[in-house]
Order: C-alpha cells, then sequence, then structure tokens
C-alpha cells in the first residue's frame, strides 16, 4: 500500500474518509493496526439459529450479567466478618443484640442504603435463576444430542460451570451468617468430616479450627467475590469462544445441513434481538427482586450455634444433596478404632460425585456404546434417541423426587401426615420412579416414531372420513404430496440488504442486484 | 479504503424479497414501527418513575416494580425491532472442517516427537532432576505449607468439651439451674458455667436439660444416678450432621433435629428412632449439688456431635 498522506485540511480529511465517511475511517485507523477488516465482517455476518430453544444459555448468560452487576453493589457495604458487636443499625427489633458484622451489615444494607434491598434480593433470585437456565440449558444440550463430537469440550466446560455455580451459589448464601445459613454451614462441616483419613483435616484446614471458628466468613467473601466468580467468568469465555470457533448446532430441517449453520446475521438482527433480550432477562429478576421477597434474614435473625429454626431448606440447587441426606438410612461403620459415616459420606459426598463422574463421561459412554464417532452439527429429535432421553428423563426424575425429599417435614406438616410416612415414601419412589420414568419416557420415544415420522414436522398423516350419522374416523396413511413440510432455501448473507423493500418489487427473475 | 480507488459498484448476488421469511416486517412495517415506539415509550417512562422513586426514597417495591416495567418495555422494543423490522433470512453461512491437512497433522506430530526425542534421549538425567526439584517445590515448599497454615491439626480438639466433674449448669445467661425451676415437659439448653457466652465453645459444649419426670430416670442400666429429680441432659449436637436438635415434642418424649428429622428418645439413652442419625446423642450425668443446683458429675463419655474417621 502507498504512503497515506496525513489531510491538512477539513477538504482533504474528507476526502480522505472515502465513501463510507467516519466509520470506514475509523475502520480503516483500526485495521492499520490491528487488522480487523476481515474477521470484524466475518463477525457481523455470524449466523445464529432461530430456534427458541438457542435462548436458554442466553438466560443463564444474562442472570450472571446481573449477578455480577449487583455483587459489586453487594460489595461496597458488606462487611464479610465474624466480629461480635452490639445492633445500633436501621432495624429497631434487632438493636441491642449481639450480632456478627457480616450480619448486621447484610441487614443494614438492606435497610439504610437505597435500593439496597432491591439489589440483595435481585442478587439472591439472579442466583436461583441463573442456574435454574444453566441447568434447562443442559437438559436441552443432552436431550438433542448437542454435546457429540466436536463439542465434547464444551459440555465438559459447562458442566464444570453448573459445579462451580452452585458451589458460589451456597457460598454466597452463607454470607449474611443469618440462623439458616450458618446451619448450612455446620451441615457443610460435617459432611467434609465424613471422608474418611483426610475428612477432619480439610475441615479444620478449611474452618482454621474446630467448628465454628472466627474466619470462615471471611475466607468464603474472598471465595464467593473473586476467586470464583474469576475462574467461572474465564470458563463462560472459553465456552463462547468455542461456540464461535465451532459454529451452532441447528435441527434439520428447511435446508439445514451438516456443511452450513441456517439463521439471522449476528448484525443487526441478532444483535437487537439478544440485546433486548439481555434487558428482558434483566427486567423479570428486577421484578422478582422488588416484588418477591427472599432470604428475609431480619427474620431468621443471628446465627448462633446453638439455635436453630424449623423447616430448615437449602436453595433451590442444593435441595437435591439435602434430600439425599434425609432419605439416607443411617449406616455407619465402626470399627479398628475408626468410624466411617456412610449416612453422610454416601449422600452428600459419594452420590454427587457418582452423578456429576457420569454427567462429565456421558459423551464418552454413548461414543462407546453407539460406536459413533462421526461430526456431528445436526441435532437429534429427543424421540429418535429413545435410549439416551429416557436415560436423561430417569435423571430428571431423581433429581425432583430428591427436591421432594428435602421437604419431608414441611410435606408431613402441610398433608398432615405422620412424617415417618413421608420418609418411607420417598425412600420407595427415589428407587422406583426414576426406572419407571425411564421405561415410560422410551417407550413413548418409540410410539412417537412410528407411522409418519418422516411427515413434516409434527404431523401425522390421516384420511378422515365422515360417516353418515355423522361420526369421524381417521385412518393413518401413507404422506401426500402436499403433506411435504414447506422447505425454504436458506440464501447466502446479503452484503447489502434494502430495508425498506417497495412491495414485492422485485424484477423478473426475483433476484435483486444491489451495488456496493 | 484510504487510496480512493476500488470503489466501482460490484454486482452481487442478495434477497429474494419473494421469500416470505425476507420480508421486512411481514406485518405492515409502520404499524409495527408504531407499536416498538409505544414499548420505548413505555419503557422511558418507567425509567422516569425509577429515577423519581430512587430519588424520593420511595419505598422498594417501587424501585423494582418500576426499574421492571422500564427495562422490560425498552428490551421488548428492542426484540420486536430484530424481529419485524430486521431482515430475517433465512441466510446461510458456510461451515468449514476445524481440521488441518493430514501433511499438517504429520508436520506437527514430527516435530513434536522429533525434537523431544532430542531432549529426552540425551538429557535424561537432566529432566529427572527437574522433575524431582519442581516436584519437591510443589509438595514442600508450596502444597504442603499452604494447606497446614491455614488451621490448627484437629488434634484432640474433636474429642473434648468442657464438660468436668462438678461443672455447674447455667442457660445462655449464665444462670445456674435449680432442681424446683423447671417442671416436668421443661427444657433449656445449658452450658458449662463461665463459657456460655463463647460461640466456640458453646458449638461443642451445648446441652438440652429437659426435666423429664419428677423422680429419678434410669435411661440405660449404669445410669441409675444420672438423671436425679428426672433432669435428663444430651449433648444438643446431632450424631447425624451436627445440627443442634432444638425441638422436644413433649407427648412422645421425643427429641427432634429439625434439620434432616431425626428422633432421640429421651427415655432409653437418646437412641435414635426415626432418621437418619446413626448413634444415640451422648448423656451427661448429672447431679445436685448441696444448694440445690444441677452439675455434671463428669464430662461426656464419648465425643460429641457427628461420625468422623478418628473417632
Amino acid at each position: 500500500m502507498s504512503p497515506v498522506p496525513i489531510p491538512r485540511t477539513k477538504r482533504e480529511a474528507t476526502q480522505a474518509r472515502g465513501p463510507y465517511g467516519r466509520v470506514g475511517q475509523i475502520i480503516g485507523e483500526l485495521d492499520d493496526r490491528l487488522g480487523v477488516a476481515k474477521g470484524g465482517r466475518t463477525f457481523l455476518d455470524k449466523i445464529f439459529p432461530d430456534h427458541w430453544s438457542f435462548m436458554l444459555g442466553e438466560i443463564a448468560l444474562y442472570s450472571f450479567v446481573v449477578l455480577i452487576a449487583t455483587g459489586i453493589f453487594l460489595t461496597l457495604y458488606y462487611e464479610p466478618s465474624q466480629t461480635q458487636l452490639i445492633y445500633h443499625g436501621a432495624y429497631v427489633p434487632l438493636r441491642g443484640q449481639r450480632v456478627t458484622a457480616a450480619y448486621a451489615s447484610t441487614v443494614d444494607l438492606s435497610f439504610s442504603v437505597r435500593a439496597g434491598l432491591l439489589m440483595r434480593q435481585m442478587h439472591h433470585w439472579a442466583a436461583d435463576v441463573f442456574l435454574g437456565a444453566i441447568v434447562i440449558h443442559m437438559a436441552r444440550i443432552f436431550f438433542t444430542g448437542a454435546f457429540r463430537k466436536p463439542r465434547e469440550l464444551n459440555w465438559t466446560i459447562g458442566l464444570t460451570l453448573l459445579i462451580l455455580s452452585m458451589t458460589n451459589g451456597f457460598i454466597g448464601y452463607s454470607l449474611p451468617d443469618d440462623l439458616i445459613s450458618g446451619t448450612g454451614l455446620r451441615i457443610l462441616f460435617s459432611i467434609v468430616l465424613s471422608i474418611p483419613f483426610v475428612g477432619t483435616y480439610i475441615a479444620f484446614f478449611l474452618f482454621g479450627g474446630n467448628y465454628p471458628g472466627t474466619i470462615i466468613i471471611d475466607r468464603l467473601y474472598i471465595i464467593h467475590v473473586l476467586i470464583l466468580p474469576a475462574i467461572i467468568a474465564g470458563l463462560i469465555g472459553a465456552h463462547l469462544f468455542l461456540l464461535v470457533r465451532q459454529k451452532h448446532t441447528q435441527f434439520p430441517g428447511g435446508g439445514r445441513t451438516e456443511e452450513n449453520v441456517v439463521g439471522s446475521p449476528m448484525y443487526p438482527t441478532f444483535m437487537a434481538k439478544t440485546t433486548g433480550y439481555l434487558f428482558m432477562v434483566t427486567a423479570a429478576i428486577t421484578l422478582l427482586g422488588g416484588l418477591a421477597q427472599i432470604n428475609p434474614i431480619w427474620q431468621f435473625g443471628q446465627y448462633q450455634p446453638d439455635k436453630i429454626s424449623y423447616a430448615v431448606q437449602p436453595d433451590w440447587y442444593m435441595g437435591w444433596l439435602d434430600g439425599a441426606l434425609r432419605i439416607m438410612p443411617s449406616w455407619e461403620f465402626t470399627g479398628f478404632g475408626h468410624t466411617i459415616p456412610f449416612v453422610v459420606l454416601l449422600p452428600a459426598v459419594v452420590f454427587p460425585g457418582l452423578i456429576f463422574t457420569l454427567c462429565y463421561a456421558w459423551p464418552a459412554i454413548e461414543r462407546r456404546f453407539t460406536g459413533d464417532n462421526e461430526i456431528h452439527h445436526l441435532l437429534d429429535r429427543p424421540r429418535d434417541r429413545p435410549k439416551r432421553t429416557a436415560a436423561g428423563a430417569a435423571m430428571i426424575a431423581l433429581m425432583f423426587v430428591l427436591l421432594g425429599a428435602s421437604a419431608t417435614d414441611v410435606l408431613a406438616n402441610f398433608f398432615q401426615v405422620p412424617l415417618n410416612e413421608v420418609l418411607w415414601t420417598f425412600r420407595i419412589l427415589v428407587l422406583v420412579v426414576p426406572p419407571l420414568v425411564g421405561i415410560f419416557v422410551w417407550r413413548i420415544c418409540i410410539e412417537m416414531q412410528g407411522g409418519g415420522a418422516d411427515i413434516g414436522k409434527r404431523k401425522r398423516a390421516v384420511l378422515m372420513s365422515r360417516s353418515a350419522t355423522g361420526e369421524y374416523t381417521t385412518v393413518p396413511t401413507a404422506p401426500q404430496p402436499d403433506d411435504e413440510h414447506e422447505e425454504l432455501e436458506p440464501i447466502p448473507v446479503p452484503v447489502h440488504i434494502e430495508l425498506e423493500p417497495s412491495g414485492n418489487g422485485s424484477d423478473d427473475s426475483g433476484v435483486r442486484t444491489v451495488t456496493r | 479504503m484510504t487510496d480512493g480507488t476500488d470503489h466501482e459498484p460490484t454486482p452481487i448476488e442478495v434477497a429474494n424479497f419473494d421469500d416470505p421469511h425476507l420480508q421486512v416486517a411481514a406485518v405492515d412495517p409502520e404499524r409495527a414501527e408504531r407499536a416498538i415506539a409505544v414499548y420505548f415509550f413505555i419503557g422511558m417512562v418507567g425509567m422516569g418513575v425509577f429515577g423519581a422513586a430512587y430519588w424520593q426514597n420511595w419505598k422498594p417495591w417501587t424501585l423494582g416494580l418500576s426499574l421492571g416495567v422500564g427495562l422490560f418495555f425498552i428490551g421488548f422494543g428492542l426484540s420486536a425491532w430484530g424481529k419485524y423490522l430486521m431482515p430475517q433470512g433465512p441466510f446461510t453461512e458456510a461451515r468449514h472442517a476445524l481440521h488441518s491437512s493430514l501433511a499438517e497433522r504429520d508436520a506437527i506430530a514430527a516435530a513434536l516427537t522429533e525434537r523431544t526425542g532430542v531432549v529426552v534421549r540425551r538429557r535424561s538425567m537432566l529432566l529427572g532432576l527437574l522433575g524431582a526439584g519442581l516436584g519437591i517445590f510443589g509438595i514442600a515448599g508450596l502444597g504442603f505449607p499452604l494447606l497446614r497454615s491455614l488451621g490448627p491439626l484437629p488434634g484432640k480438639a474433636m474429642t473434648k468439651t468442657n464438660w468436668r466433674k462438678g461443672s455447674l449448669l447455667v442457660d445462655a445467661n449464665g444462670r445456674a439451674i435449680h432442681r424446683d425451676e423447671i417442671d416436668p415437659g421443661g427444657l433449656v439448653t445449658v452450658f458449662p458455667a463461665g463459657y456460655e457466652n463463647n460461640d466456640a465453645t458453646l458449638a461443642i459444649d451445648q446441652t438440652v436439660l429437659i426435666r423429664a419426670q419428677t423422680g429419678p430416670l434410669v435411661t440405660e442400666p449404669g445410669r441409675a444416678t444420672w438423671a436425679p429429680d428426672g433432669y435428663v441432659a444430651y449433648s444438643k449436637l446431632c450424631t447425624h450432621a451436627g445440627c443442634p436438635v432444638g425441638l422436644y415434642e413433649k407427648e412422645l418424649r421425643l427429641l427432634v433435629c429439625p434439620c434432616h428429622q431425626s428422633m432421640f428418645n429421651i427415655d432409653n439413652g437418646a437412641v435414635p428412632q426415626f432418621g437418619p442419625a446413626p448413634r444415640p446423642l451422648p448423656q451427661l450425668p448429672l447431679y445436685i449439688d448441696e444448694s440445690g443446683f444441677l452439675r455434671s458429675q463428669s464430662g461426656f463419655d464419648q465425643p460429641v456431635g457427628p461420625g468422623y474417621f478418628e473417632r
């Protein structure tokens, strides 16, 4: 390229900009230094599939944005310390009581900081929404086979994100040092204690001594606001990088093949839709935070190791572990001078370890059983993979039964039945329901595959006739030509998009020629 | 870009506008535009109300409602703009295989193998020493000290409480318990005198004192003198997950843990009657001193709380 003279007059400057004015100039300057033009253009053209299920991951991403924003606000007022003090703050019923600085600062940021309560409740709701969105997003990935080669690594990253987010959710829930969260920490200490050989040591190192110690809140705080968020943010970056590098999966049909991606371009269509979606997700969390009370710690009171509250439940995403703890039979091994409390070790350490290992290993397991080592960009319909769909449904059923089991006391109270019966019901349900659901779902998948599986999208061709008495009968029939789902041939991304076509005024060929 | 040439019109084949998916606003574009304008306007109003609510320090729910409505309608308008007034396609993007050519794969594999071969074959002793040095640094220099300095070793901490022979039972306010003070069915959480205000010790020492009846209660053979006047004391730490066993069912004579619903029968040595707790709550032997106050005969005869490996 010939040397470019530096423009000296306004006229020269305008000329130097070329036909695209300031935008062209800025692009030119950036491109000279960073080489952004080619890649940037490719990025503008990046295609996002339009199917609704692709926005589930976006909910997770945007609630993470809300978590960061509200979390930064909270750090400005929260004091991570177990230092004892006499409360003199804004909440009158608490005045004169002995509390910790962590609890007092959480109550005060709720009551005497403007919009503090809104921000705290939004933060808590955003965490619940975040975890929910991750789980539903993962279910979509699982049931449609999007984790298959080449995307196993992104499945692994996503699963790690789920585990880290659960952990950070639990830690965040512990920070206010209220009666309920403190009980959660007590149970955590006991769970760590249950690990053979090293449990007692790990527990003492984690808490800086025997329970409760004086330092756990400080430690959890730095893990909650720095260490885990940094790892989570980095993994989200890697997750999205892989998504761009490997491009999206898509459902078959409508001109979608293994060799293309069909949908809306990054700019402007997807960008407008997804930014709007960011606002709507934030709006939903704001409305929840403003209108639906969550975790009113001033009603629970300060945590004291000898106090306890009735109906202690963790946030929903930890419920399955609490349920497992409740329904486990009271097995404990004692001998050789040692104790292994299987009653805690199995449901709270071994069981989640097995579940997550199974999830991590699933792509490899499936590859081994199907012998399928091909690269897949087109998604499966769940019915076409009955065994996988059944396995996923059984897993979800197991989680729901365990979640229900974490509310045995509430259910017994609500339905006025003996706790013993509720407990035994769940012990039986946890063994019976997952296989039953699996078999049921497998059967339904087989049924749905039958008949006109290859006709259209959801239609099954039938011949319908009406008898003389007005009775309708339907008979399944072979596909008719008219039943074919309308196949729309996709078109390459245009360089130049006319935003205001005058009617349908294209030329006779239906192809419009535009100039660049 | 800056050289002023290469701006000749280039014909490009695009956009069949008969394609229903590509029709800009399948609905009437002007109607869509009006609707979006209304959404944005409501969003603006919501934001304005939020500003006023924040400025005037209105109730928190007004902040949430106004901000939520404002954000929602801005987002809804933006999404509708994208959906109805921007090109919908379907557009395609070609998907290219990510992998390199076989020759390129071989080239990198060959380079790695050959260069590593040179290093390892000739300098295996150096590699071994380097590895050993880094390993020792990792374990002895980083891992162990970092972990070790996080907290003390457990030692005997898990097996000890502050209950001693003759410890005076006091409640959370430090008041001693007189033999006439509690009616049958009554319950109070007690601590050894002098330790009732310390979170670190009361977490371990906490004990429930129940007046089970008026006469002495023998919970197990060999514990004949442990519950004088029907005052029976058990460790308050659940043997399951360490929660305080804070509920007492007076009619059923059961101590209930609210966390996971383990139930302990106070009459037979707090044997778990229901739920996940694997062991009875340790019982604290009591006596009544000459002034009529309750004291402990000794400490607990076993570690309190949940199970752990060294127990």
